[in-house]
């Protein structure tokens, strides 16, 4: 629910920023609400809650821009904050790129509801939230002689913002997310590996701590005995939930900030295969309760569903307002929002036995991707498949290879999009990536 | 669950992943009036002086609003559900932010932060709130919340408040809370013209000059209280190369515990070339084969070996749960004689040094592996008190908003027997790695990894051809155990190192004289 104080806060300070000297503004105050739990051995490890609240402000005084940010939300503080910050800007360069974005590309305060927010957020009983964090690590007692340890977490948040723009912009939003986690740690001889699993979900009522304390511990059990094989050009299978550590370096030079400073080699590919052809990706920003519906971002852009990349050709960039400005393109967005995937025939099971002799990624370690080139590499732990069958665990192996190709070596995606995530990723079949073992 | 990661040079990365800085993020701005002199909004405005690095006790209370007899009121409240010790954390943090970006320094920002955390242990177990107001109501409030870990009903004699005084490990001369925006904007700008008279190819720069003063001052329930000054300074310049169709960048930071007299000509000088240098040798880099392989860490950030390799692990929450690799080592010996290595909060103005870790325990040089065998691991409170041993000094915290934990500090390895040369020399055909950009571990299972930005092919003993973008894995103890030299040219890292750990980043260092690991998996192409 709307706090007309928080909307009447922003209001007044972008009104109080125009009164000394700035000529466009724009407000974000927000307020938040959250709680934690912690249980190890049905015993509560750690509690935490907090209540927060801020302001932030973008200033655009004679051609020039500064962002400020504060918690300290009193009238005579803030007054003070943004006068000294308005003459700041002053001693800055001018950039003729900065100002409010056009009038008509902004949110036009629609109210539409993504069903976004729990209304009985406030009223949960604490001693229930305790009780959920405890049945995660409840069900994995007894399961197997190797746990070492599983801690049972249960955790909320609820937040709402309020945007005022000096060009008569206005948005509201709010949001409420449960989460129940389990992370299992088991002793497999010379090593204790250790796996995790989460739900989250937007309704108390939704939320189901069943299962994911299980699904941790046989995670992690399935590590046992794990090793490292040889060197060499295999398939790699990447299993849904762990596909978006790779596709977020196919994403970032998609970003109107890397374009602009020459940080992509996206550069000039719009209506370029950049992709094989079962790659199908659309950006929705209204999805029923989805973890990044929006109807505004955070340049007050109006949201839009995109077509981001059509069978394997580059559809869209992510373009925000001041970028858009500078490399002259109509702004798109700054950062994606829901991301669905088109699906494949198979399920996990059937793409695994689809490989010759190759890898079933589980899950990355470290590793960075350089957007300007497309040069990556990243660690990978995981299973050893020959002829469609797991035969053991891996891990200690790297990936490495370049960002321009490895797409177009993508032969299949799944059925299994991960429904409850913002990027809703399948399972994809890689063929001839180059692993790096003994 | 056990991500523990590290990253080099938050500015750039903040930037790839949202275009536009985000609330925790951005940074405060250097306030200042048209004379261009400082002038602090915040503090004049809570009717008190301000506060200075030469600031006592009495000015800290002042600042925060409190007094004494209310700190006894709200740890009173803190322990009257039987918690055993409680801590409140007050913290007000100024940063401020200047960049440049397309030739002009075009961009700043500014951040306040202010609040007060409490925290209540009974045996190992947390209760933890904060609050951005400090009002006694409010603080009661959180204290409330923070003592329902423990649930019985208890008087907790009252707590007699004894100032304590620490070390100072960051000395400086001028605060950056003094200097204004005016004063810094033509550095940005030199470091910009230098980089682009380097080379002809440059075609991008941009400059990101960061600092931050917070204010700490602590109580806790054992009767110590005390406060501290806490700078910090970042000073950041990447460059993109073109060639042709080929397009390279590379980057040079500098990040430490330092006033505004640290930046010179000189530094700028320093930092120029480092970028133009590491872009202009990417253009002539490949990829290695893909395998097992002698890797040769130079001297200074390669530290990052064990930050991921061993210094997780030895954080000592995960070895009182038993989840770490290195649970059942301590006493023995890891590796070779000639390895010692240190997590140490002293070295003066380096960015991971402390002079009081945030739960009133005084900072210290933690001998982590001493000749080879294992002597210490790195404790907060909780684990000192599981293990019967004096707390380290590594409980660390983000802000207010977060209970410690143990974090390292600065981490390194002390000079051996060994020389640059005979190392390189010594390596038939492996891989010198010299400049890195993150990493992170598998607490349990002690698989690490490292991103190496740029190195060089050893063949025969010689350094060859350059590499890059390549991620090195080991495995902790597997690979303390093949570290086979080690040179007597040790380095401190300078560049802008944050460690995160359960989602919070702390500052940390790292440091390393050339060494030779006998084998780690490096990532490249198979024939």
């Amino acid at each position: 629910m709307k706090d007309n104080k928080k909307m009447e806060l922003a209001h007044w300070a972008s009104k109080y920023a125009k009164e000394n000297g700035a000529n466009e503004v724009s407000v974000s105050v927000y307020d938040s609400k959250q709680s934690d739990v912690e249980i190890r051995e049905q015993k509560i490890d750690k509690i935490q809650e907090s209540i927060e609240s801020g302001l932030s402000i973008k200033l655009y005084v004679n051609g020039r821009y500064s962002t400020h940010s504060t918690n300290r939300l009193n009238k005579p503080e803030l007054e003070r904050f943004i006068k000294e910050a308005i003459l700041a800007t002053n001693y800055l360069a001018e950039d003729k790129y900065r100002s409010l974005p056009d009038r008509e590309l902004c949110y036009n305060g629609e109210e539409k509801d993504l069903k976004l927010s729990d209304s009985t957020y406030d009223a949960v009983d604490p001693r229930e939230k305790i009780e959920a964090a405890m049945k995660v690590e409840a069900e994995t007692i007894g399961m197997d002689d190797r746990i070492i340890t599983v801690s049972g977490s249960y955790g909320d948040g609820s937040s709402r913002g309020y945007m005022v723009m000096s060009n008569g912009v206005e948005g509201f939003n709010e949001s409420t997310s449960f989460y129940v986690s389990a992370g299992a740690s088991i002793n497999g001889g010379d090593s204790r590996p250790s796996a995790g699993h989460y739900m989250a979900t937007r309704f108390w009522d939704q939320l189901n701590p069943e299962g994911v304390g299980k699904i941790a511990v046989e995670r992690a059990l399935q590590k046992i005995g794990a090793k490292k094989i040889k060197s060499g050009k295999m398939d790699m299978l990447i299993e849904n939930r762990s596909v978006g550590r790779v596709f977020s370096s196919l994403l970032q030079p998609l970003y109107g900030y890397n374009l602009q400073q020459k940080r992509s080699f996206m550069e000039g590919k719009i209506g370029q295969k950049v992709a094989s052809d079962v790659l199908t990706i659309v950006d929705n920003p209204f999805i029923e309760s989805g973890r990044n519906s929006r109807l505004f971002d955070r340049d007050g852009l109006a949201s839009k569903e995109m077509t981001v990349i059509e069978n394997g050709i580059l559809k869209t960039y992510y373009i925000g307002n001041y970028y858009g400005k500078k490399l002259e393109m109509q702004p798109t967005t700054g950062s994606p929002s829901n991301l669905i995937f088109e699906k494949g025939s198979k399920d996990l099971n059937g793409l695994t036995r689809e490989m010759k002799e190759g890898i079933l990624v589980t899950g990355f370690n470290g590793g960075n991707s350089n957007p300007a080139t497309g040069d990556f590499s990243v660690g990978v732990e995981g299973f050893y498949v020959k002829n469609g069958e797991v035969i053991h665990p891996i891990s200690g192996m790297n990936i490495t290879g370049n960002h321009k190709e490895i797409w177009n070596q993508l032969v299949a995606v799944g059925n299994d999009p991960l429904t409850d995530r913002s990027w809703q990723t399948p399972s994809m079949l890689f063929e001839g990536v180059d692993f790096s073992g003994l | 669950m056990t991500a523990n990661k590290i990253k080099e040079n938050p500015n750039l990365k903040h930037v790839f992943m949202n275009n536009e800085v985000s609330r925790r993020e951005f940074i405060r701005t250097g306030s200042v009036s048209l004379a261009g002199m400082a002038i602090l909004p915040s503090f004049l405005s809570f009717g008190c002086n301000r506060l200075t690095d030469q600031s006592g006790l009495g000015e800290y209370l002042e600042h925060f609003g409190v007094t004494r007899e209310m700190l006894q009121k709200v740890m009173a409240e803190a322990l009257s559900r039987g918690g055993d010790y409680c801590d409140l954390y007050f913290e007000h943090t100024l940063s401020n932010n200047v960049a440049l970006m397309d030739n002009e320094v075009n961009r700043a920002g500014s951040n306040i932060d202010y609040g007060v955390g409490v925290r209540v242990l009974k045996g190992d177990q947390t209760g933890y709130a904060f609050s951005e107001e400090v009002s006694l109501e409010a603080m009661l409030k959180v204290a409330k919340t923070a003592a329902s870990i423990a649930n019985e009903s208890k008087d907790f004699p009252s707590i007699n408040l004894n100032e304590k005084t620490h070390p100072d490990y960051y000395k400086f001369k001028t605060a950056w809370e003094d200097v204004s925006i005016k004063q810094k904007i033509p550095y940005l700008q030199k470091l910009n013209d230098k980089i682009f008279a380097l080379d002809e190819k440059v075609d991008k720069v941009q400059v990101y000059l960061n600092d931050e003063s917070s204010y700490v001052l602590f109580a806790n329930s054992e009767g110590i209280l005390s406060f501290d000054y806490r700078p910090m300074f970042s000073l950041t310049a990447s460059c993109v190369m073109i060639d042709g169709d080929k397009k390279e960048d590379f980057y040079s930071a500098r990040s430490m515990r330092v006033g505004f007299e640290y930046l010179t000509d000189e530094l700028l000088d320093e930092i120029a070339n480092e970028a133009v240098k590491g872009a202009k040798r990417q253009f002539l880099a490949g990829k290695p084969k893909a395998g097992e392989m002698p890797v040769v860490l130079a001297a200074g950030s390669s530290g990052i070996l064990l930050h991921e390799a061993i210094g997780h692990a030895f954080e000592a929450d995960f070895n009182r749960k038993e989840t770490s690799i290195f649970s059942d080592k301590m006493g023995k010996k890891i590796g070779k004689d000639f390895v010692t290595i240190v997590d140490d909060g002293t070295n003066p103005n380096i960015r991971g040094s402390v002079n009081i870790d945030d739960e009133g325990i005084d900072t210290q040089k933690t001998n982590l592996v001493t000749d080879g065998v294992l002597t210490s691991y790195i404790h907060d409170r909780i684990s000192a008190k599981h293990y019967g041993v004096d707390p380290t000094g590594n409980g660390r915290r983000e802000s207010f908003r977060y209970a410690p934990l143990p974090r390292m500090r600065n981490t390194y390895m002390e000079n051996g027997p060994h020389t640059k040369e005979e190392i390189i020399a010594s390596v038939k055909e492996g891989v010198f790695v010299d400049s890195f950009t993150n990493g992170e571990v598998k607490i349990g299972a002690g698989d690490f990894t490292f991103y190496v930005k740029s190195g060089y092919l050893i063949e025969n003993g010689k350094l060859t051809q350059p590499i890059k973008d390549i991620n090195l894995i080991g495995n902790g103890p597997e690979s303390l155990a093949e570290i086979e030299m080690v040179a007597n040219d040790f380095k401190m890292d300078c560049s802008t190192w944050t460690c995160g750990k359960s989602g919070q980043g702390v500052p940390v260092s790292l440091g390393l004289p050339t060494i030779k690991v006998s084998k780690l998996t490096v990532g490249g192409v198979n024939a």
